[in-house]
């Protein structure tokens, strides 16, 4: 057996020795892998030499990886604080930016008809409130007949990035959410039934009366599911869409100097949807190959450029213009190869 | 010059037993690293939690405090369902199956067999978009509202199309082909003079069946039920679509809840750390449990065969 | 003797109707049962044989919304891994399979292996993905089809080597030894005079095996996992398979286009290994005919 996997291997290490290209790994957040997909695919028709490959294996996966630099980047949906990044030799910016929106399934619900406040989320998904007929939810929506139905919750069950931002944003506008649940991308619910990815909430969410659950916004607004409108920070009932994450994400101080670290969770501003999120990119300060640094930053730039489209067109929210220029210039005075500056 | 000849050939004949018997060895060892490695990485959840965590009910991945009973349970429960349905299901249309003439029976049973060469992931597929719709529509209605099930305990009013019910439906249909072919197999194993003798004195193909065929090949039926059992334990993608995923005891039969196969799934790739432990932790308990049913089949076989010496 | 009285004591009419109603149920069991594997065939006919043309079947797998998307790269995967555990599991299999039918009857150590084997085959199909995972992932840090193989390999090799063993079983002894009596060393009357016997239905169980591990998608979700790829760096990274695709295109993917997709590598593999099952059943049973 041994000589066969020896004589397998050797006939597959000469397979691998064709790759003349220059190889760019990443593993990381599933938040944007869709995005990142789409990307990979598109900067791999331009430029025919590089190949970047991204596994979406969560954001813990992300860090350790590129911590173990068994990885040329890593994806987060956690940003590192400062201490940390500085401690790992890492740098860190950020990517991307969505929301993640309430769906529900009621009889006679349309899109963007059901109006929800942060407390009354949060006591649904804490499963005290536990019917839709319940007073605080009709006075949240005078004109809307709810039905005598009951709450079903349903969530993730398997530990996602969504999660985090969802239940990051719970734990700010409800203290006896961070009390008992907490936020992290996974957490010990209180109610409510489990889905396996976004698709599985999606369906869940969509075969059975009275649910109530949460994804990202490209899934509810492809699978066409009713996405529920929230009272932001400044006590506005907003809908979700683009716009509303985009200017949530303008709120934000993006300073360089901490990694470019937010949370996009209940941002103030009148037009802000309050449940968003930004997926972060770590590579090593000090790079070790200039060839493959080089295609990795070029790969980076080709996304905020040339990808903003496809974002958008996903649902995402790609960096503000200022963002971008601040990262450049992150780049330009942070990244050092084999402990040079200014080598690339 | 043939002295020679044969030494050569008697030194190809050692080696081809040592060769051979090197590669026998080669499941034995597999089983043993499988339980030193899983052994060897859960090792930390072990310590964390103590063996408490075999029988706690916990899970909250933010305090990352962990236990095995939920996964543990719904693993048994679905089995359970499973079994109670394909068992007796296998039983009835073998008897079918054995009594039918030959020109319906034999399709009939290859069309069965067929239901073992699906792919897993297919019946996951099948039982997440058609088979939860329908239970959710038609049958959990049926049975929670129209018979008034759904008042008794352990059985649930509220329904959603997921959860063990629907699992173990899913489940049941996949062992059914394995738990059905051998039933066919003891059916036919049945002495004739046996069988004839009984409807020689007028008994009806059940009684025949159940009086005469089921207590002669006990043996082989009992056989059959640990096949499916073992393949129940750890089925994955079949079920984890449809069982809910939440990390709670199980409340009813319509409740959702997890498997330890599908907790795997659904965290094993993401997981690190403490978590990663605890999945691992989580396959050992998986492994024990499969090696247990097995061994508790030999030891069953082998007393069955030791009474039968003695008569 | 209870027993017997009771059975006579039963009125004539209640036996009739119990057997009726006993043979009623069963032959609803078996319709139920076809029934059941109709619906689950037909589910995946109607939503997944529309897409199979020949883009789908030799393009590599691309973002929804690109021109020439297909599932070649991955139906390659697939081959590359299913071919390399079987080249890996089949021939160690098959020698371990002989090895105990030889030298491993009535002994403690041939009682324990087999036992083994028996474990092995019961093993959760996932558990084979863990193992493998903590075995070469971890050490090599990175996933790979190579590890994809592996775990089916695992899969492989008890199912191989008990049908092996049945099968030299079933062998008349004489044929054995009336070789050996002829000179022949052990080895050469195995190989030559016992197997060749046996090929035809050894053969067929093998595939059939291999048939049933093609399809398996547990093992390969911690070990090969998926990537839009052509499977050339099968050895180092995550490389394209059916089963992972068919996971992540219809329960992972907000696009109608990768659930249309998803559904059509269901039929593909679907039929493929139902179509490979007919073929060796009708195969099996001509020679037997013969």
């Amino acid at each position: 057996m041994l000589k066969q996997t020896l004589a397998v291997a050797a006939m597959g290490l000469a397979l691998c020795a064709d790759a003349a290209e220059i190889t760019v790994n990443g593993v990381g957040a599933s938040f944007p892998a869709p995005v990142y997909r789409v990307w990979t695919y598109g900067f791999s028709n331009v430029k025919k030499n590089v190949r970047v490959n991204y596994q979406p294996l969560g954001s813990g996966a992300g860090i350790n990886q590129i911590k173990a630099g068994t990885a040329n980047f890593g994806g987060s949906d956690k940003p590192l604080e400062i201490s940390e990044l500085s401690k790992a030799g890492l740098l860190q910016f950020p990517m991307l930016s969505g929301g993640v929106v309430p769906i529900c399934n009621l009889p006679g619900v349309k899109n963007n008809q059901l109006k929800l406040d942060a407390q009354v989320l949060a006591d649904i998904f804490l499963g005290k409130i536990t019917n839709w007929s319940d007073p605080r939810i009709a006075a949240l929506n005078p004109g809307l007949r709810l039905p005598k139905l009951k709450i079903t919750v349903v969530h993730r069950s398997d530990s996602s990035g969504t999660t985090y931002i969802f239940t990051d944003y719970l734990a700010k506008v409800s203290r006896e959410w961070a009390e008992k649940v907490g936020a992290g991308s996974d957490v010990k619910w209180p109610a409510g039934i489990g889905g396996s990815k976004n698709p599985g909430v999606c369906n869940m969410v969509r075969k059975s009366r009275g649910a109530i659950g949460y994804t990202e916004y490209t899934f509810a607004a492809e699978y066409r599911i009713p996405v529920v409108m929230l009272k932001n920070r400044e006590g506005k009932f907003v809908s979700a869409d683009s716009k509303a994450f985009s200017a949530a994400a303008a709120h934000a101080d993006w300073k360089a100097e901490e990694g470019f670290r937010q949370m996009l969770t209940d941002q103030p501003g009148h037009d802000s949807w309050p449940i968003v999120g930004v997926t972060y990119i770590l590579i090593h300060r000090d790079q070790k190959n200039a060839a493959e640094a080089r295609a990795m930053l070029d790969y980076f730039k080709w996304c905020f450029k040339s990808g903003r489209a496809t974002a958008a067109k996903m649902h995402y929210v790609p960096m503000p213009q200022n963002v971008v220029d601040k990262i450049a210039h992150y780049w330009k005075s942070e990244i050092t190869v084999g402990g040079r500056k200014n080598a690339l | 010059m043939f002295e020679l000849f044969r030494k050569k050939e008697n030194l190809r004949d050692r080696a081809f037993m040592i060769l051979t018997l090197l590669c026998a060895f080669l499941p034995l060892a597999a089983a043993v690293g499988f339980l030193i490695l899983l052994g060897g990485n859960s090792a930390e959840a072990f310590r964390t939690f103590g063996f408490g965590f075999l029988v706690s009910t916990q899970w909250d991945p933010v305090q990352e405090l962990y236990g095995a009973l939920p996964a543990i349970s719904g693993t048994l429960l679905t089995t359970v369902i499973a079994l109670g349905i394909a068992a007796p299901l296998g039983f009835i249309t073998a008897l079918f199956l054995v009594n039918a003439p030959e020109w319906l029976g034999h399709p009939l049973s290859q069309a069965l067999d067929l239901l073992a060469a699906i792919p897993s992931i297919i019946y996951g597929m099948w039982g997440l978009f058609v088979l939860a719709p329908v239970m959710q529509d038609y049958i959990q209605p049926f049975l929670a509202d129209t018979l008034r099930l759904g008042k008794l305990p352990f059985v649930g009013e509220d329904y959603n199309g997921f959860g063990f019910l629907t699992a173990g439906l899913i489940l049941a249909l996949m062992v059914l082909p394995y738990i059905c072919a051998v039933m066919r197999d003891v059916f036919r194993m049945t002495p004739g003079p046996l069988r004839e003798a009984a409807y020689g004195i007028g008994c009806t193909s059940w009684e025949v069946a159940s009086d005469i065929v089921l207590r002669y090949g006990l043996r082989g039926i009992l056989g059959a039920v640990f096949i499916g059992l073992g393949r129940a334990l750890g089925e994955t993608m079949a079920v984890l679509f449809v069982i809910g995923g939440i990390a709670e005891l199980p409340d009813s039969l319509f409740g959702s809840g997890t498997t330890i196969a599908a907790t795997l799934a659904n965290n094993f790739n993401e997981a690190d750390g403490l978590l990663r432990s605890v999945l691992f932790a989580l396959g050992l308990i998986l492994m024990l449990l499969s090696l247990s049913v097995q061994a508790a089949a030999q030891l069953y076989l082998r007393n069955m065969d030791r009474k039968r010496g003695e008569k | 003797m209870r027993e017997t009285d009771d059975c006579i004591r039963r009125p004539v009419f209640f036996r009739k109707l119990l057997n009726a109603v006993m043979w009623l149920l069963s032959a609803a069991g078996v319709a139920l049962a076809v029934f059941c594997m109709l619906w689950i065939l037909w589910s995946v006919i109607r939503n997944g044989a529309g897409v199979i043309g020949l883009d789908f079947l030799f393009c590599g797998s691309k973002p929804p919304g690109e021109p020439d998307n297909g599932v070649g790269n991955a139906i390659l995967g697939t081959v590359f891994i299913t071919l390399t555990a079987v080249v890996i599991g089949v021939p160690a299999a098959f020698a371990g399979g002989v090895g105990l039918a030889i030298y491993g009857q009535n002994s403690r150590i041939g009682n324990l292996i087999r036992f083994s084997v028996n474990v092995m085959m019961g093993l959760p199909s996932i558990l084979a993905g863990v193992f493998v995972y903590a075995l070469l992932v971890v050490t090599t840090g990175h996933r790979s089809g190579f590890a994809g193989s592996l775990s089916l390999a695992i899969i492989l090799f008890p199912v191989v080597m008990r049908t092996t063993e049945d099968m030299i079983l079933m062998v008349p002894a004489a044929v054995h030894e009336s070789s050996l009596a002829l000179g022949m060393t052990r080895a050469r009357s195995v190989l030559c005079i016992v197997c060749r016997s046996i090929k035809g239905g050894l053969a067929t169980g093998i595939l059939l095996a291999v048939a049933r591990t093609a399809g398996e998608t547990a093992p390969l979700l911690f070990t090969a996992l998926w990537s839009d790829a052509w499977p050339w760096h099968y050895f180092t990274q995550p490389t394209a398979n059916l089963p992972v695709l068919i996971n992540e295109y219809t329960t992972n993917s907000p696009s109608e286009e990768m659930h249309a997709m998803g559904w059509g590598a269901a039929f593909l593999i679907t039929i493929t290994l139902l179509l490979m099952n007919l073929a060796l059943r009708f195969i099996c049973r001509e020679k037997k005919h013969a």
